[in-house]
């Protein structure tokens, strides 16, 4: 899922601070089950708003709602009347959600709420670990189904650096070595041609530097 | 003489420009170059500068991470990795190629080095990836600083049991330590390398921490002499260069010619 975390308060009271009427826009997906931006989560920051208005004596209205998607247009389409009652809406999806909020309300001050962090998975409650930065060029299959373009801090293709120790990253002991999680997944499937074997330089314009990227589904046909 | 390539991801003075300086007193460096800050566009055409200022050796690293240095906020690049770097070099060396394939007129006639550090985990591994290193390019190795002798010595047996040995030159890495601090500072909080306790409660027992230092660096050096498939070493007397020479005088080293 597309994991995001709330900005700071101090940063949020900052953006709210020109508008008197705003909209907190929950998103029902990836954000709510990582517990930033879902109903809860809305109705949370909706009485934190509310309480630091009042204690300020400001005139701020909250109005709170939650859609099931906040990328799809369908669903964005839906809230057309309550935008156009506030002067702001505050998302609390990720930056792509905020983005097609912006894109279909482009007169209204669209403010996100979240800082989008990653894609990943949940490792313990409340603890989300990052996975896949979608580089259009996946080896998984290869590499024992463990990212190095991810999980290595240093995105290294051809075995660990020299700060691999005791399987730990260099970086931080609380972070593994991917490169000794595929080193053994690898030798336990009897597979470590692939990490003894040369891996050239990676085709990066798939990733994003080959600039914004779009993707066009086409159908294709297996004889 | 090694020139380093802002190292620990600290600015400093860039190796090519101090690796030219070197070359203008007499003296031939290893400009150390790193895949941490430039593409492969960078790469290239830093080389062709490096190479036109009289730069023979060039030791390819991954780098160490920005988090470690004085500007942590900063995008790494990692284009490529140490082992491509090898690669590219090698093919423009002898191939007179760049790495998307056109040709160059005039390649840059380099010595290539690798990093090797057998302290460092799976170790199983390190011999394997000395392999690939050497099959990319590598006609020269240095080590990681050599505290645990018995692993340097495991992982050179193996190399040489692999034959890799005869296919390169390998330079143990000597770090004289100035205190047990430095020791245990090293042994706890340098990813990538062991000091055994042996080495630490030496400097705690010794009077002169200093002295002591120096003389387990010489007793490196003279182990590392014995060794087949040894090939040099290369003392890193890190803000303590004045010692190198009282190092390699110590250990029996011979007095290399031209200027100190």
């Amino acid at each position: 899922m597309i994991v995001g975390e709330r900005k700071p308060m101090g940063e949020i009271l900052e953006m709210i601070a020109p508008h008197e009427k705003v909209l907190l826009l929950g998103c029902g997906t990836c954000v709510t089950v990582c517990l930033a931006g879902g109903e809860r989560e809305v109705g949370i920051l909706a009485a934190q708003l509310r309480i630091h208005a009042k204690k300020e004596g400001k005139d701020l209205q909250i109005e709170e709602h939650t859609i099931e998607r906040q990328c799809e247009n369908e669903w964005v389409d839906e809230i057309k009347s309550r935008v156009e009652g506030v002067d702001a809406v505050m998302s609390m999806a990720c930056g792509v959600g905020v983005q097609l909020v912006a894109e279909m309300y482009p007169e209204k001050a669209i403010l996100p709420a979240l800082n989008t962090t990653f894609m990943g998975y949940p490792v313990q409650h409340g603890t989300w670990l990052e996975n896949c930065r979608g580089c259009g060029n996946c080896v998984l299959h290869l590499s024992g189904g463990v990212c190095p373009i991810t999980r290595c801090a240093k995105s290294l293709m051809n075995g660990p650096c020299g700060g691999s120790q005791d399987g730990k990253c260099e970086i931080d002991e609380d972070i593994e070595c991917a490169w000794q999680v595929i080193y053994e997944r690898l030798k336990s499937g009897g597979r470590l041609d692939w990490m003894n074997n040369y891996q050239p330089p990676r085709n990066w314009s798939t990733a994003g530097s080959g600039g914004p990227r779009k993707s066009v589904k086409i159908e294709e046909v297996v004889d | 003489m090694n020139i380093t390539d802002n190292q620990t991801a600290i600015v400093r003075l860039s190796s090519i420009a101090a690796a030219a300086l070197f070359i203008q007193q007499g003296v031939e460096p290893v400009a150390q170059m790193t895949v941490r800050d430039r593409n492969r566009i960078a790469i290239q055409s830093d080389i062709l500068g490096a190479a036109a200022l009289g730069i023979k050796n060039v030791l390819c690293l991954s780098g160490d991470h920005q988090k470690f240095g004085n500007h942590p906020n900063a995008k790494n690049v990692f284009d490529i990795d140490s082992m491509n770097l090898l690669r590219m070099l090698k093919d423009m060396r002898d191939e007179k190629r760049f790495e998307c394939g056109d040709e160059m007129d005039v390649e840059p006639r380099l010595f290539l080095g690798a990093a090797a550090n057998p302290f460092a985990d799976p170790f199983e591994f390190r011999v394997q990836r000395l392999a690939k290193k050497i099959d990319a390019g590598a006609d020269f190795i240095q080590s990681q600083g050599i505290y645990d002798i018995e692993r340097f010595e495991k992982w050179l047996d193996a190399a040489r049991d692999a034959g890799l040995t005869d296919k390169v030159y390998i330079l143990g890495g000597v770090i004289p330590l100035k205190s047990a601090g430095a020791a245990r500072y090293i042994k706890n909080k340098v990813a990538g390398m062991i000091v055994p306790d042996s080495i630490i409660d030496r400097m705690k027992n010794a009077s002169d921490g200093k002295a002591e230092g120096i003389k387990i660096a010489i007793e490196t050096v003279r182990r590392l002499k014995e060794m087949k498939g040894v090939s040099g070493v290369h003392i890193m007397a890190i803000e303590w260069e004045e010692k190198v020479s009282e190092i390699a005088e110590g250990a029996g080293l011979p007095r290399r010619s031209g200027p100190a």
